[in-house]
């Protein structure tokens, strides 16, 4: 089947079944130290070799709370409008595996440091978001050669658990919310927002119900969903599983999935039988974490422009149209690029211009080429250079392009390249009608049937002294040359 | 100047001569391990105890001692002998907590207490048996069998900290750790005729020992004489930025000497729950002329009664276990300690293996039974309603120290002298009595010691229980100086001939 009839067949879908999906999101902090200790937190680092004795849960050791795991985790409460808990509670999850260095991990349980907060997306839906906690992540099993290892080095990292409502209606929504939530993460700098670096991590809760029905249907729950590709696969693909499920008479049954990216499907991880009990209860080494109004406003005080605030601005101040800010404050990092480039370029070159580049042109090579943030093959300064000369006159259209493809393969910049391709716009208007005649002159049938009053013939007699320029004369100056050498030439007449 | 013979002197007196140069910390650790070596065998107070290793571990320590000296440096127990109880991490040493599990197993760091310790210039000179995980009331818990009490090597030497009191109470050592639970240092203190406190929750560091009940454990110090108890429990006490439920408040030195001399102005009360039912004859005799001589001393006496002690056993049982549950669990095997060699296991059966073959009965009753309280539809029931009581017993014996005056509170540290070896292994209710009244102060987080009284009839130590509001370890160790001045000596067990 092509994926445009799954396409159909899905929307066929859609339109007697309602998704109810709710995502619960794993963020990786990037503090300098874990969770509990002082260990580091960078990637890359040799197995082991970020551990000490609390993160290697040794006899004997107690748990120390990193304040500014605390101050980061306010951050994201007030970016999403939450209220914070002023006495939250760390418990205990207690299961045994080999990279659960103590048999228990901690995390908030029945008192979250945060709850009801939202987040809206850009059809205006507001999803309500339940609660955020803050938990340490486990550790990391390699299985191998006979023999499984264990790396701890991640082990105690700091995590935020964000914990959505059940009130996305579609894998589209499930992708844009998750795409919203990592914008957020990054604007506020408290996490790389990484997913396939695993700096993000996803489990969705997905149940379907007829059209028109009000309760909630039998949920499954999809594990280890590491792409947001894939947390639109697999939720599609879950979605019709219950549907195919509910239209042959079989009821859906409460159970946890794993979801296997390379076919695309999902499998039964346990049923809700199997499902353990992790025996929660408040961890006695570590008190209540404190958090008063006055550390609330301090926090506050840091907090930089979020995603929604810039797209106001970018909309009310440079006049860009919703869809274009929205766009364009989607990744922090893009926003940045484009508001560096526009104070580079400003006032000679108009924010919509800037804006336009940025998403077609920029855009276009930023994603084809995989290129990362910050941007240094196609730097600020060097696109400032190219729209100035654009806007400046000294390029055409036409050239801006020829010289940014260049810029995106080369990596060299834009001044260099016009300098070195002599690629300057030619504004000399004897120059331009010593060419414009000799056209004239090799294309007198073509002036004469233009005389004749056949206007398409014009486009062509440009095209050709444009040609013989290679692009480089001012087109408005050859229009207004080549009209005036044909009046002079049938006056001659 | 005739050799002083360093295992007749007090601590204090220890550390005083070794400071001035008069004794050398070498010469002080070389008594000492003789007599480890000759006597430790008839107590079986130490393990995992190698001579030649503890000797070799000490040059490190013997040589900043001589440097401290030659810089004038004060160190506050210089040269001064202690035991560790084997549940508290020295850098290299075996911890194995008297469990077969943890045998193998290295400290890979010094717990905060070590590092003071050390800091003070204090000899290491051996790790003390316990109740294995110090779960246990008669340290017969052991996986390294039970400790003899040394006044009657019949009897046990009480628990958990069995193996400390007794290496206190024979000399072994003016000084050791233990740590305390539910009465782990009083109750063993008592039966040993030592004395031992247990501060107020927060007041000592937890970093480093290995966790039972991480809301009731404590560590505190052993000893033979006040002095030296305060001594010691100076150099243990303050903040610590490794363990969050350690208190910022700064300590100072506790000075024992009241500027009276005696207790007059003090208000004294027994608990009238604890002199009913289970309370032998004679330690309620000696509570009450323990009263006799406080009333003598100027010190008013008080019954008040605490009706919700009555909950501290299952309560303490409950909360207890359900963290021990959980603090156990990272001894699975897969890290450190013993994991079993039975082969063919796949990792659910390497766990289950390991834990059974590793763990001794008392400790898989006690996180069974914590595992059970914490379980779905059994939390509400169980850990939630002892938690919830906990709060009333805590606030009722703080109201009796803030709204009735009192300023500490007396009891006997345990219903019973120290009763003979395998008389209540098989009944572990009958044991868990044994804690009847020490358990009420670690659920309350209030300071609480054991010092000698008396003796039974059959010649074993009879220990009362003080008590005091949060913080005022100070107060209790005044009021024990002042009462200790006024007790006839305990004299020392008659270690050789007769036991043998
Ligand atoms: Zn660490």
């Amino acid at each position: 089947m092509s994926d445009h009839e799954n396409q159909e067949q899905f929307e066929g879908l859609l339109s007697r079944y309602e998704p109810v999906i709710g995502l619960e999101v794993h963020c990786q902090l990037k503090t300098e130290s874990k969770l509990f200790c002082s260990c580091k937190t960078q990637f890359g680092a040799l197995a082991n070799q970020n551990t000490c004795p609390v993160c290697l849960g040794l006899p004997g050791v107690l748990p120390f709370l990193n304040h500014q795991v605390v101050d980061y985790a306010i951050r994201m409460a007030i970016a999403i409008g939450a209220t914070v808990r002023e006495k939250s509670v760390f418990a205990r999850k207690q299961y045994f595996y080999p990279d659960l260095p103590k048999g228990y991990q901690i995390t908030q349980y029945d008192l979250p440091y945060c709850e009801n907060g939202h987040l809206a997306l850009n059809s205006g839906r507001v999803i309500p978001i339940e609660r955020i906690h803050m938990e340490e992540d486990a550790g990391k099993s390699i299985h191998g050669d006979n023999a499984s290892y264990v790396d701890l080095n991640r082990a105690g990292i700091p995590l935020l658990e964000i914990v959505s409502a059940p009130a996305l209606r579609s894998p589209l929504e499930a992708h844009e919310y998750l795409r919203k939530l990592r914008a957020i993460v990054r604007y506020l700098d408290i996490s790389d927002g990484n997913m396939e670096e695993g700096s993000i991590r996803c489990d969705a809760n997905v149940s379907i119900r007829r059209r028109g029905v009000k309760e909630l249907g039998v949920r499954t729950e999809i594990k280890n969903l590491n792409s947001f590709k894939n947390v639109e696969r697999a939720i599609t693909y879950e979605i019709i599983r219950q549907a195919d499920l509910l239209d042959s008479g079989t009821a859906v049954k409460q159970v946890t999935l794993l979801f296997d990216a390379a076919s695309g499907r999902t499998q039964v991880m346990r049923s809700k039988e199997d499902s353990p009990d992790y025996r929660y209860f408040p961890d006695p080494d570590l008190g209540l974490v404190q958090i008063d109004q006055a550390r609330l406003e301090a926090v506050r005080a840091t907090l930089t422009e979020l995603p929604v605030q810039k797209a106001k601005r970018f909309h009310e101040v440079f006049g860009l149209t919703d869809a274009d800010a929205l766009q364009l404050t989607d990744e922090k990092e893009l926003a940045l690029f484009f508001e560096d480039v526009l104070s580079r370029v400003s006032p000679i070159v108009p924010a919509k211009i800037v804006a336009n580049w940025i998403l077609t042109e920029y855009l276009r090579e930023h994603n084809n080429r995989q290129w990362t943030w910050p941007a240094t093959i196609v730097t600020p300064e060097s696109f400032a250079q190219l729209l100035r000369a654009l806007c400046e006159g000294t390029l055409s259209g036409k050239m801006a392009k020829m010289v940014f493809d260049e810029m995106a393969s080369t990596g060299a910049n834009a001044s260099e390249i016009i300098k070195l391709r002599g690629l300057l716009q030619i504004n000399d208007a004897d120059e331009i009608r010593a060419v414009v005649a000799q056209v004239v002159r090799e294309h007198a049938d073509q002036v004469a049937l233009y005389l004749t009053g056949k206007q398409k013939v014009f486009g062509f007699l440009v095209g050709q002294v444009l040609r013989l320029s290679q692009g480089r004369f001012n087109p408005g100056m050859v229009n207004d040359c080549l009209k005036e050498a044909i009046h002079e030439s049938s006056a001659k007449n | 100047m005739a050799a002083i013979d360093p295992t007749t002197l007090k601590a204090s007196e220890l550390a005083a001569a070794v400071n001035r140069g008069e004794l050398r910390a070498g010469s002080v650790a070389d008594h000492y391990l003789n007599r480890v070596e000759t006597l430790h065998p008839l107590f079986n107070c130490h393990i995992h105890w190698d001579k030649a290793e503890v000797r070799n571990e000490l040059e490190k320590q013997i040589d900043a001692i001589e440097v401290a000296r030659y810089a004038k440096k004060y160190l506050p127990l210089a040269g001064v002998p202690i035991s560790i109880k084997d549940n508290i991490m020295v850098e290299g040493q075996i911890a194995a907590c008297a469990s077969r599990l943890l045998a193998p197993h290295r400290a890979a760091y010094d717990a905060t207490v070590i590092q003071k310790l050390k800091a003070a210039g204090a000899l290491l000179i051996g790790r003390t048996n316990m109740d294995e995980f110090a779960m246990g009331s008669s340290n017969e818990n052991s996986a390294f069998g039970p400790v003899h009490n040394p006044w009657n090597r019949r009897h046990v030497a009480g628990g958990s900290s069995g193996g400390s009191a007794a290496a206190v109470a024979g000399s072994l050592v003016p000084l050791a750790l233990g740590s305390d639970t539910g009465g782990s240092i009083r109750q063993p203190a008592s039966f040993c005729g030592v004395y031992g406190l247990k501060p107020t929750y927060g007041r000592v560091s937890r970093y480093g020992l290995v966790a039972f009940g991480s809301s009731l454990d404590q560590i505190g110090p052993l000893a033979r004489n006040v002095e030296d108890l305060a001594l010691l429990y100076d150099v243990l006490a303050g903040p610590d930025g490794r363990d969050s439920t350690a208190s910022q408040r700064v300590p100072l030195p506790t000075q024992l000497a009241l500027p009276s001399g005696n207790l007059k102005g003090l208000r004294v009360a027994t608990i009238r729950e604890f002199m009913g039912e289970g309370l032998d004859s004679e330690v309620r005799k000696s509570l009450e002329s323990a009263l006799e001589t406080m009333r003598q001393l100027g010190a008013e006496t008080v019954e008040v009664s605490l009706p919700h002690l009555a909950a501290s056993i299952p309560v303490y049982y409950i909360l207890a276990t359900a963290e021990a549950s959980s603090n156990l669990a990272r001894f699975d095997g897969v890290r450190y300690g013993a994991r079993s060699q039975k082969p063919g296991l796949n990792l659910k059966e390497m766990y289950l293996q390991t834990r059974s073959e590793g763990f001794g009965r008392e400790v898989k009753q006690r996180i069974m039974l914590g595992t059970y309280v914490l379980s779905a539809g059994y939390y509400d029931a169980y850990y939630n309603r002892a938690a919830r009581m906990r709060e009333v017993i805590k606030r009722e014996m703080e109201g009796v120290f803030e709204k009735e005056g009192v300023h500490v509170l007396v009891s006997p540290t345990a219903p019973t002298t120290a009763f003979e070896l395998g008389q209540k292994t098989q009944d572990s209710l009958s044991m868990y009595l044994s804690d009847v009244y020490t358990l009420a102060a670690n659920l309350a987080g209030i300071p609480a010691m054991s010092q000698p009284m008396g003796k039974d009839s059959k010649g074993l130590p009879i220990g009362l229980q003080l008590m005091g509001p949060s913080f005022a370890e100070e107060r209790l160790l005044q009021v024990a100086y002042q009462f200790e001045r006024h007790q006839p000596p305990m004299g020392v067990p008659d270690l050789i001939p007769s036991q043998l």
